[in-house]
């Protein structure tokens, strides 16, 4: 068991254990705050397997905006399921045992395949990551149009947002 | 980098289901959402892991990884404008009383 291995295994348990908070515990405002832990749990995943940016991403994009904007909305509609009721439907059961079945046969399949027990190869020398990715961001030749494609989307999704929660759109 | 790449996938096939299993039970639209980023992270979790193991010289799996992100980013900015106008308009975030929809 390597230095690796333990910090993985950690990072996983703070990952699964503040996932299964968010999707049980009955405070939306604390589900949004283990969100927050779990996606922190992420960005360091990134980190481990050299992904500098895009841990930085997370932390920056999710953590700073998507959370947030979680716990905004929660914060505007709270009035309604505040400590009534429960939070989860009656046949919740039916859900979980869904899941567990998927998580099995995911498990399974994964397991059965050689191919991924493998470990990574050292980093090639002279490979800087964020130079490639800012090249392939922009370059013809690689995924220019995915991205612009996405940066339209983004446009598009956000001003239809302002739009539709501006209510006074009679 | 001792870590066997089916670690990095279990994980995020646990943190699927997870996602998948909050988003099947919860009846609070916001948390359906927070259920779905879960399942989003996963994906992104498998798309990073692939990239370093698999070719960590062509930058592909990043890529898709940051073009996840703009569409988790638009999707929770759409999915909270909706709730929000709906609670707006209908006073109830339950899903289930969002039926006027419904057939």
């Amino acid at each position: 068991m390597t230095a690796d291995q333990i910090i993985f295994l950690l990072c996983a348990v703070l990952i699964l254990g503040s996932s299964i908070m968010v999707v049980t515990t009955r405070k939306l405002i604390h589900a949004a705050l283990w969100l927050v832990a779990a996606l922190f749990g992420v960005a360091i995943l990134f980190a481990i397997l050299q992904a500098g940016f895009l841990a930085v991403v997370q932390v920056v994009v999710y953590i700073g905006a998507i959370a947030i904007l979680f716990i905004f909305a929660v914060m505007l509609t709270r009035k309604e399921m505040l400590d009534k009721g429960t939070q989860t439907r009656s046949n919740w059961w039916l859900p979980a045992l869904l899941g567990l079945l998927i998580l099995a046969g995911l498990v399974f399949l994964i397991l059965g395949q050689p191919i991924f027990g493998r470990t990574a190869a050292a980093m090639p020398e002279g490979v800087d990551t964020l130079r490639n990715l800012g090249f392939a961001l922009v370059s013809p030749d690689a995924f220019v149009l995915p991205f612009e494609v996405a940066s339209v989307l983004l446009l598009a999704a956000l001003v239809g947002a302002v739009y539709v929660a501006a209510g006074n759109n009679k | 980098m001792s870590i066997p790449l089916n670690w990095y996938l279990i994980l995020a096939a646990a943190l699927f289901c997870i996602g998948m299993f909050g988003v099947l039970s919860r009846k609070n639209a916001i948390a359906i959402l927070l259920g779905m980023e879960l399942m989003l992270n996963a994906v992104n979790i498998n798309l990073v892991a692939f990239w370093r193991y698999l070719d960590p010289a062509k930058m592909a799996g990043q890529v898709f990884a940051i073009i996840v992100f703009a569409v988790a980013a638009a999707e929770v900015a759409v999915g909270l404008a909706l709730i929000i106008s709906v609670y707006r308009r209908r006073k109830t975030v339950v899903a289930d009383e969002i039926d006027l929809m419904k057939w």
